[in-house]
């Protein structure tokens, strides 16, 4: 632990709250899949199998203040930070008032000003380095944040993670990467990605702390963050944290996942979903009960209906945008 | 004022904005205690320490990325490329994220860093150590290119960038760092970013041009006075996006273009100038437009007869006019 006087295990509301976030970006991300398959919206890129770790994780930092950098799947981490379930399907629909990017980008490119949900795009890892700035800039400024950068493993590969890290070993910034082991680039799996045993050994190279968790065990991850944000608001640098889980759906909606995996594996990996494990764990506690959940249940179903009728119902930019914030008003000073 | 030659018109120019704003910083390879392998910090170190002047590790990626996040923060990072042959690695960092962040988050979020990069040839650099690289990011909306020509122009037009709230890449040549001086002003000033600039007025041949260029246009322009050809020379100053009006004016002022640059012609800076006064001046043109540039190789070599044979000078464009005034 690394509070001794606190104990997540027992701390029956917030684990509550995790749970109650949890199970709303699982049932946000199954009516996306919906809405997909019917026509409604173009494109699905899940979250499924990777809730519990991204609420875990974001539990354990400041959001009031920390930085987030989500890579696409993360709809868990910016539903904590205070993306709304109108929001998320506003950017389901393109529609113009979606705050992420009015439209512009496809689903799941999260962001979020004044949540400190910082814009993403496509070219995975560009958002490493970022966090490493952003963690630079909270540290000349003597600002107490953290940043934290979720990403694939396949992204582990890339020139920006290696630069990022070291740049942050060095530097000995406040930022934390956590690495979401899915065990799959698209179609390429984990031991056709890396040759090492563990993506958190690479923290070795820069200098900095590695961690290696089960990331359907949520109050493991919570602990491994908690730990991470407490040592770099101590000047103690950057933290390296892989919790590995399994992408439970294809890659995306124009993906079939049946071409490189089997459905026995699928349904193998589906019995070790961490969010039945939370649920189990919850009602072994005590602190769920089948009425509460059912409470929960209906009360998300409303609130994702809502929030569907809301973004099919509200209206595209109109096209005289599209030449709009290609540059600042304000020009050159 | 002060003769400046145009690397202390950088480090002026850097040394006041950090002076002014404690949010501007500098961050890349040798730029901390070395002072940049061409001196361009200097002394910036000693006087701002080692948390705004920072030595980074040797990986572009990380300069130009870090600095995008420290920028999206609120930061005003000036990010050295050492030499703009080696931005490279950083043009997915530049291209796909800084260009693209103001429009991608529909105003929310912007990404006020300045990168700057040494370019171009004639001090036996070979290959990687003299390329002209503002084409390959002149096709990128969200971004801003500056190649400034003389040290006045240095100090302003870097102090523009520093204080303009989106990306702007900034191409300083790097034979021009200590072969063009001038008096440079101890005041603060700016230059405004997207404006071209009329540096000579002649009404026989115009020559648009940008960077050391400039200088030999200046050079050529003054002998061919004695012969009775007036140049009128405007410098761009800003070449992504450009100032499409102030080229058609100058355009159609004379009838006669000469378009001048130190890169590979084909898909060049001045392609675009000239499709812009094509569209815009066909019936005000007395003459073909005439374009001057490097030639069709990979880069610069490094043999001193074959560098010379690349780089534009005096005497190339002294001749290129002539022909243009005859026609």
């Amino acid at each position: 632990m690394v509070n001794q006087n606190y104990a997540l295990e027992n701390d029956k509301d917030t684990l509550l709250a995790m749970y109650r976030e949890m199970l709303l970006a699982r049932r946000i991300d199954e009516r996306m899949w919906l809405l997909n398959r019917s026509g409604s919206i173009p494109f699905v890129v899940s979250c499924q199998g990777q809730e519990v770790m991204q609420i875990a994780a974001s539990f354990a930092l400041n959001k009031e203040r920390d930085y987030v950098l989500p890579y696409y799947r993360d709809l868990g981490v910016v539903i904590h930070f205070g993306m709304t379930t109108r929001e998320i399907f506003l950017q389901a629909y393109a529609k113009g008032e979606d705050p992420n990017s009015g439209g512009r980008q496809m689903p799941s490119h999260f962001s979020q000003k004044k949540n400190r949900i910082v814009t993403g795009s496509s070219p995975v890892t560009t958002q490493v380095p970022h966090a490493a700035g952003f963690a630079l800039a909270a540290k000349m400024e003597n600002n107490p944040a953290v940043s934290f950068v979720t990403l694939g493993e396949g992204s582990s590969n890339q020139g920006d993670f290696h630069e990022g890290l070291n740049f942050a070993g060095v530097h000995k910034l406040p930022v934390i990467f956590m690495v979401e082991n899915n065990k799959y680039a698209i179609s390429v799996p984990l031991n056709k990605q890396v040759a090492c045993e563990n993506i958190s050994d690479r923290a070795i190279g820069y200098g900095i702390k590695g961690i290696k968790v089960d990331g359907n065990e949520a109050i493991e991850v919570y602990e491994a963050v908690k730990e991470a944000h407490e040592r770099a608001l101590n000047g103690e640098g950057a933290t390296l944290i892989e919790a590995v889980s399994y992408r439970l759906t294809p890659h995306s909606s124009d993906d079939d996942d049946m071409t490189y995996r089997t459905k026995d594996e699928v349904t193998n990996e589906k019995s070790k979903d961490g969010l039945e494990r939370f649920k189990n764990f919850l009602f072994e506690k005590g602190y769920l009960t089948e009425t509460i959940n059912d409470d929960l249940e209906s009360e998300i179903k409303k609130e994702i209906n809502d929030a569907t009728e809301y973004a099919e119902d509200a209206p595209y930019a109109d096209v005289s945008t599209i030449n709009n914030y290609v540059y600042g008003e304000k020009g050159d000073h | 004022m002060a003769v400046l030659t145009y690397i202390q018109a950088v480090n002026q120019a850097l040394k006041e904005e950090m002076e002014q704003n404690e949010k501007v910083f500098v961050l890349g390879e040798d730029v901390g205690k070395r002072g940049g392998v061409f001196l361009a910090t200097s002394g910036l170190y000693d006087q701002f320490g080692e948390k705004r002047v920072i030595d980074t590790p040797l990986a572009e990626s990380a300069i130009a990325g870090v600095g995008i996040g420290a920028a999206m923060y609120g930061m005003r990072p000036v990010a050295e490329m050492q030499f703009a042959d080696f931005i490279m690695p950083a043009v997915n960092q530049i291209i796909s994220e800084a260009a693209r962040i103001r429009y991608r988050s529909n105003n929310d979020w912007n990404c006020p860093i300045t990168i700057r990069a040494p370019y171009g040839g004639g001090v036996h650099g070979a290959l990687y150590h003299s390329q002209s690289i503002e084409a390959i990011f002149a096709n990128q909306p969200g971004l801003k290119i500056v190649m400034p020509s003389s040290p006045y122009d240095v100090k302003g037009l870097l102090k523009a960038a520093i204080r303009d709230d989106d990306p702007v890449l900034f191409l300083e040549h790097k034979r021009a760092y200590r072969l063009l001086k001038e008096e440079v002003p101890e005041e603060d000033y700016t230059v405004p970013i997207g404006k071209a600039n009329t540096v000579r007025e002649g009404d026989d041949v115009t020559v648009i041009t940008y960077g050391l260029c400039v200088h030999f246009t200046k050079q050529a322009a003054e002998k061919l006075e004695q012969e009775g050809i007036n140049t009128e020379i405007l410098d761009l100053r800003t070449v992504y996006p450009l100032d499409q009006q102030t080229i058609i004016d100058a355009a159609s002022k004379t009838g006669k273009v000469l378009l001048v640059t130190e890169d590979n012609k084909e898909g060049s800076i001045i392609g675009e100038v000239s499709a812009i006064i094509s569209e815009h001046c066909l019936f005000d043109l007395d003459a073909p437009i005439h374009r001057l540039a490097g030639p069709e190789v990979p880069a610069m070599p490094y043999a001193p007869p074959l560098e010379k044979e690349f780089m534009i000078n005096a005497e190339k464009i002294e001749q290129a006019i002539r022909d243009l005034a005859e026609f």
